[in-house]
């Protein structure tokens, strides 16, 4: 809207370059500040659930139902010193806090946020999203690297391990979103919802295996193993302290923020609406979308235990890209066969639980033997 | 298979999860654990030797302070072996207050034991608070009876230091009637979760004899299989009157110790409807002196703790304190084999072993 107002006003006036400046800078700081507004209300969000989940109140001090708090941790971390332990590589040390933001924040460059209201509609989108998130990695290895700590180490190789495991089915799982609509684009993508229905509908397993590979590299229980705070303390970023830690902190939330925004578009039809309530703006509905992801994102945190690092691996690659390379052809003869999406729709949820229990069933043969442990023995036993 | 150098680690004394100050020298090839050797001590603060310079009814509070888990049982313990020494005999109501004690304390101890291990697995959200919220119900109980939540002193030679309020028996009723359903919830919202099962089942496994010749007793023996619980092999106060089962475990694995917590709660909720069914009315303490000078002897009392066996060992010389005064603590021989279970596992596996063994320094170090 800013944009339109700026290049109407001055187009003619100024140069062509200066007004793609102009936009291209207000664009950049909107989105930051959205970006960064977001990670602030995601704190607030995810502490007063989580609380509710541990049948706590949660922050409720600062501010009407402690919505200050996340300032209030903000003003106080930055107050606190900023420590350098000794024997750390100053100069990496100082650069990954920097370098983590920016990842998270380059996600949202390409996120349509309403029709025509992506800051960057590149046609390679969706390539665009993946090698970003991929960088995600560099700054967290460079954080524990330098660190000198052990812990730190251990945390950032998790990190490295992970990371790679789970950008393949990621990857692989966006293929087939791409071979139905026919672009790389990611308003392409949503249009094509927004006529064909949801992905999230169409191609259930792929919406599975990309939220949790995306949900792997988000460092958050389940899979936060890198962090893995009962086992490294606080994994890479145990050495940091006062802003450079919060940097750290505020990346998380940001980083969340940036996967749930690209669930909804890529698998929630962005900010298409359906066929009812047209009249709400588009904004609203890929904003409280993403919102509600994130909650879906707190609610997998507050209830399940860590995987161990090598039974994370193993459902990398022994589940999830099995499962991905299936989809994949499952979708492209879907395609070609040109069938209904109501059909599309049936076959792939039929398969996607098939191939999901027969799958799950024949990597464990463990189950069974746990169900069969009794641990009251008849009385004559003992 | 690519080997890196190993390096060694220290985890603990400051950790997030080795519960207190355990300190655990791990060496690494990566993740994997060459080698382990734990250092005690930091928690040392020479209880037994203090126990030396008090009289009989002054140790029952420094008991207080060892299993702070569990001080119910301490005082219990160290109550009986008292009574043994100095020919006390309790009344027939202070029993069955202290059986009622046990075990309300077993099972705040085993929910905190939950609670703890699976934030050592990583669910630190939900299933942690749920947990604690039923200790808190107990510790409510503990204090209006006693006045205290942690270190109840209440159990003491000669009986219980007052009699339960009229409003005790609605409370622990009330208790009794919501706590199974939850139980039950909570069992099926974690041990059907597949990344629990993930992380426990086969995870450091402890044979019949190896647990039987390292000295385990408690959930961590009856998880290998053992059937020794001392409520039933040798029962002290009135358990021989109450009818309950002794849940085992088959392979001994992290999964088994946490399944025979869940199920040693529910075996506790029993006993405690008998005991409360059966409470006689009557006198609560034997008359005893402040100052007991139990004639020279010696005396050694075992109980069920929810930890394992716990012993007092008392010497007297016929003064007015413990000659000797020993403490047999069920965390501290829970944790001689550390070196069978952790070599060999991973990190994260050590966090979640070190959880199922379900230690208190206090006890360990004393």
């Amino acid at each position: 809207m800013i944009n339109q107002f700026i290049i109407d006003t001055f187009a003619g006036v100024l140069p062509e370059w200066l007004i793609a400046l102009m936009t291209g800078v207000t664009g950049a700081v909107g989105v930051l500040l959205f970006a960064l507004s977001c990670a602030l209300a995601a704190i607030w969000i995810e502490r007063k659930l989580i609380g509710r989940m541990q049948i706590r109140y949660g922050p409720n001090r600062v501010g009407p139902k402690g919505l200050l708090q996340p300032i209030a941790d903000a003003i106080k971390v930055i107050g606190k010193e900023a420590i350098t332990p000794f024997g750390v590589d100053k100069v990496v040390y100082a650069a990954a806090p920097l370098v983590i933001f920016i990842p998270a924040l380059l996600t949202f460059a390409v996120v349509p946020f309403a029709p025509g209201a992506a800051l960057l509609n590149v046609d390679i989108g969706v390539l665009f999203v993946v090698a970003v998130g991929a960088l995600g990695v560099m700054p967290i290895f460079m954080a524990g690297w330098a660190s000198n700590n052990k812990y730190s180490l251990m945390g950032a190789m998790r990190a490295i391990a992970q990371t790679v495991s789970y950008e393949i089915p990621l990857v692989l799982s966006l293929v087939g979103l791409v071979l139905m609509a026919g672009s790389f684009k990611m308003e392409d993508l949503v249009l094509y919802q927004i006529e064909n229905g949801w992905f999230l509908l169409l191609q259930p397993l792929a919406a599975l295996i990309f939220f949790i590979a995306a949900s792997a590299e988000l460092n958050r229980t389940p899979t936060d193993i890198m962090e893995g705070e009962s086992e490294l303390a606080a994994g890479y970023h145990t050495e940091y302290s006062g802003f450079k830690f919060s940097l750290f902190y505020a990346t998380e939330y940001t980083h969340v923020f940036a996967v749930s925004a690209l669930i909804s578009t890529l698998f929630l039809g962005g900010w298409g609406t359906g066929p009812v309530l047209d009249q709400v703006p588009a904004i609203i509905w890929f904003i409280a979308k993403t919102y509600l992801l994130f909650c879906v994102f707190v609610w997998t945190r507050a209830t399940l235990p860590r995987l161990r690092i090598d039974q994370l691996m193993a459902f990398a690659w022994k589940f999830l890209l099995p499962l991905s390379l299936v989809n994949i052809m499952l979708v492209a003869v879907l395609v070609e066969l040109n069938l209904p999406g109501i059909v599309v729709f049936a076959v792939n949820a039929v398969l996607a639980v098939v191939l999901i229990k027969g799958w799950a069933g024949l990597l464990s043969a463990r189950g069974a033997t746990v169900e069969q442990r009794v641990y009251i023995r008849p009385a004559a036993a003992q | 298979m690519v080997t890196a150098n190993p390096f060694l680690v220290n985890m603990g004394p400051q950790h997030p999860s080795t519960h207190g100050v355990l300190r655990l020298r791990l060496v690494l090839d990566g993740e994997k654990v060459l080698n382990v050797e734990p250092v005690l001590g930091y928690l040392h603060s020479s209880k037994e030797k203090l126990q030396e310079e008090h009289t009989y009814l002054q140790t029952v509070p420094i008991t207080d302070r060892m299993d702070y888990l569990a001080a119910m049982s301490n005082n219990l313990g160290v109550a009986l072996a008292i009574e043994k020494l100095a020919g006390i005999e309790a009344p027939e109501r202070a029993q069955y207050l202290r059986v009622i004690m046990a075990e309300l304390q077993r099972v705040a101890s085993h929910c905190f034991a939950q609670a703890v291990f699976l934030q050592d697995l990583g669910a630190w959200g939900g299933p942690l608070m749920y947990f604690l919220r039923e200790r808190e119900q107990v510790l409510d109980i503990f204090e209006m009876v006693c006045g205290a939540r942690l270190t109840y002193n209440y159990i003491r030679p000669g009986g219980v230091s007052q009699d339960v309020p009229p409003e005790f028996l609605p409370a622990v009723h009330g208790f009794l009637a919501t706590f199974p359903k939850k139980l039950d919830e909570y069992e099926g919202l974690l041990t059907k979760n597949e990344i629990l099962r993930a992380r426990t089942v086969g995870v450091g496994v402890i044979s019949r004899e190896l647990a039987l010749s390292a000295g385990f007793s408690g959930p961590m023996l009856r998880g290998s299989g053992v059937d020794w619980d001392l409520r039933k092999q040798d029962p002290y106060c009135v358990y021989d009157r109450f009818a309950f089962d002794v849940p085992l475990g088959h392979v001994g694995d992290c999964y088994d110790r946490f399944m025979v917590r869940f199920y040693e709660i529910r075996e506790s909720l029993r006993i405690l409807h008998q005991a409360l069914e059966q409470l006689p009315p009557g006198e609560w303490k034997t008359p005893v002196p402040i100052v007991i000078r139990p004639p020279a002897g010696e005396a050694f009392q075992l109980i069920e703790s929810p930890r394992g066996m716990l012993g007092y060992y008392l010497v007297s010389d016929g003064g007015a304190a413990p000659w000797r005064f020993h403490v047999r603590a069920p965390s501290f021989l829970n944790l001689g084999a550390l070196n069978e279970m952790l070599v060999g596992s991973t990190v994260a596996d050590v966090v979640a072993i070190v959880g199922s063994i379900d230690i208190v320094m206090g006890e360990v170090d004393r």
